[in-house]
């Protein structure tokens, strides 16, 4: 009787093992350079670390890092709440222009493509050293990318006017002034969102349309009754990418705040400490827009 | 034949058609082209905006900066006056050595995240095992996570690098591309989950079929995974390469970590222009021209790439390759 080494493996086993093969790399680097840090971090969040010749040392000081991001830390509350408020009041305008410029860019006409060049061009002009560069320089003043005082005064004043005639409430007419100041931004950091919806765009099938036509449906009735529920999923990506894409964000001061606590100052718990806090925040945050979310997406059935 | 039938269209009775202009139909449709086309213009404009004032100062001399009249285009241009500036800068960035450096280490980054992210993809996509669902949670997990979490932690790891425990002795592996390129083999670098995501997705809409038969045809997993997936997903493999490619040539957090910022990298030597131009006590209007032609010589290797592959990346999109 021959003894075989290797145990006689079903199909399906055999698939297994290939399959955690291709996924090895995965499992190494997540335990290597994710899980491990990770831990670590916690560790550090409780601790003063010291960086040595041969190694760091710890102390462990409780809350202590926590305590003096919140309450001795001169500008990491007024920094939290800004980008925490930011990323709010971004989010929605992000995914509403999104989506919006997706539909436009789905629609045929002549120059699409190179409207599409352009509408992603900045998937390529995110270098933060660029953005640093831009916001200290005067030529941008000088030459008014942003429009002279005047003309955003006379363009606000003018809103201000119509909204408040429509009795629109103050909160409102507020988020649309930051809005409009911000567009730039706002149309930069959609690139990735409209493809996202660009592509789930393309991929409805255009037998529903053909027979939406054929019953006599308007064209708003097709975009409320099939564009708009079959793309839904995607806006839960997409908020999930906005959220990510805002931590390396040029012009996150938070970001930089934490940075140059670690870097900077060399009070690295406090860094890890803050960093914490501000994933506590995004999580509240993730985990409400699921909670809103999540029932009203349309899966379509495959 | 052709005769006769050009003959009886002739005699044919005319039918008087309603004029397409008198149909509310086709107001609406002009009228939408136009607002359409105001709009797109408009976003582009905005978005190409701050590149064409880079590109129109970058030619411009001091005196341009003062005279009121100029806006876009320098008083002179001739060859002399627009390479002036880039001249200048071109020894002060110590541009050809910055560029190689620069474009060695983001090319090594893009391949290697190109090639663990297509083979985490395809085993996520196409193998039932215990754990996979946990696994593909964990990839997004790697993404929302802020990558600040894990700065520190990671800085110390490489700098006292003991492959876990194992080796006697830590080295050092700050100041190589060692952290780069373990942290991309093993999909762990920058946005590495957004790649897996990506190439999952692909993977999971290609045609079952083809690689059942390969595979029935007797060729073993790895070679049906080379020779069968990879070409069906070449585009997307682009994109992804595409991203990476630009993620790692932009980074300047997690490059000055692991490099410092005295390596001789683009960000860094764009970064170092403010010194100098400190020491050799610029007016403020030239450094901000020098700056602007600083950020086209950083820009311009990306928007070359970008105007190659940017076919691919349309395509892509349209074939629903992103996702699915």
């Amino acid at each position: 009787m021959r003894i075989r080494f290797w145990p006689r493996f079903t199909l399906r086993r055999k698939r297994a093992v290939w399959g955690y093969l291709f996924v090895s790399p995965f499992i190494l680097g997540f335990i290597a350079f994710f899980l491990g840090p990770i831990v670590q971090s916690i560790i550090f969040a409780f601790n003063e670390l010291t960086i040595k010749a041969a190694g760091f040392e710890l102390t462990y000081v409780g809350w202590e890092n926590f305590r003096y991001a919140l309450r001795v830390d001169p500008d990491f509350v007024r920094v939290f709440t800004e980008t925490t408020i930011q990323i709010l009041v971004d989010l929605p305008a992000i995914i509403l222009f999104s989506f919006f410029a997706a539909n436009l860019l789905n629609q045929k006409f002549r120059g699409r493509w190179m409207a599409r060049v352009v509408f992603f061009l900045p998937v390529i002009l995110t270098a933060g050293i660029v953005y640093r560069f831009e916001s200290g320089d005067i030529l941008t003043d000088v030459l008014g990318y942003v429009p002279d005082e005047t003309e955003v005064f006379s363009v606000s004043r003018s809103m201000i006017g119509l909204l408040s005639v429509l009795r629109m409430p103050a909160w409102f007419v507020q988020y649309i002034l930051t809005a409009v100041e911000r567009v730039p931004d706002i149309i930069k950091a959609s690139a990735i969102p409209i493809v996202v919806f660009l592509s789930a765009l393309q991929g409805i099938p255009s037998s529903l349309y053909e027979c939406a036509a054929i019953e006599g449906a308007t064209g708003w009735e097709t975009f409320w009754k099939i564009t708009f529920p079959l793309v839904s999923p995607l806006f839960l990506t997409n908020i999930i990418y906005i959220i990510v894409d805002s931590f390396t964000r040029p012009g996150n001061t938070l970001v930089e705040l934490i940075n140059d606590s670690a870097w900077g100052r060399g009070i690295y718990g406090v860094s890890v400490a803050m960093t914490w806090m501000y994933f506590g925040v995004i999580a509240v945050i993730l985990v409400l827009v699921f909670l809103l979310l999540a029932r009203r997406v349309v899966y379509m059935e495959e | 034949m052709a005769a006769e039938l050009s003959r009886d269209l002739e005699t044919m009775p005319k039918v008087r058609r309603k004029s397409r202009f008198f149909t509310s139909h086709f107001w609406a449709e002009t009228l939408w082209a136009f607002v359409r086309a105001v709009l797109v213009l408009g976003i582009c404009y905005i978005i190409v905006y701050p590149l064409l004032i880079k590109l129109s100062s970058s030619m411009m001399t001091e005196k341009d900066m003062y005279d009121m009249l100029v806006k876009w285009i320098p008083r002179k241009l001739n060859y002399e006056s627009i390479v002036q500036n880039y001249r200048l800068l071109y020894g002060f960035m110590d541009y050809p050595k910055a560029l190689f450096n620069s474009l060695v280490l983001a090319t090594t980054v893009a391949l290697l995240q190109v090639v663990s992210s297509s083979l985490i993809g395809y085993g996520l996509a196409r193998f039932d095992f215990f754990g996979k669902n946990l696994l593909f949670a964990l990839v997004i997990l790697t993404l929302l996570i802020p990558p600040q979490m894990i700065m520190v932690p990671l800085f110390l790891n490489f700098r006292f690098f003991d492959f876990f425990g194992i080796m006697p002795k830590s080295v050092n592996l700050l100041g190589t591309y060692w952290p780069f390129i373990l942290t991309s083999i093993t999909g762990m670098g920058l946005r590495n989950g957004f790649f897996i995501y990506i190439m999952r997705q692909v993977f999971r809409g290609l045609p079952k079929s083809l690689e059942e038969a390969a595979l029935v045809d007797g060729a073993g997993q790895f070679r049906t995974f080379l020779t069968i997936m990879v070409p069906g997903a070449a585009s997307a493999m682009l994109v992804v390469f595409l991203f990476a490619f630009v993620w790692q040539y932009n980074d300047y957090q997690f490059t000055r970590m692991y490099l410092s910022n005295t390596a001789p990298l683009l960000p860094f030597s764009l970064e170092r222009l403010t010194r100098t131009f400190d020491v050799e006590q610029y007016s403020k209007e030239y450094i901000s021209i020098l700056n602007n032609t600083g950020m086209i010589m950083f820009i311009t290797p990306l928007l070359l790439l970008y105007g190659f592959l940017q076919r691919y990346f349309i395509e892509s999109i349209e074939r629903t390759g992103i996702v699915g």
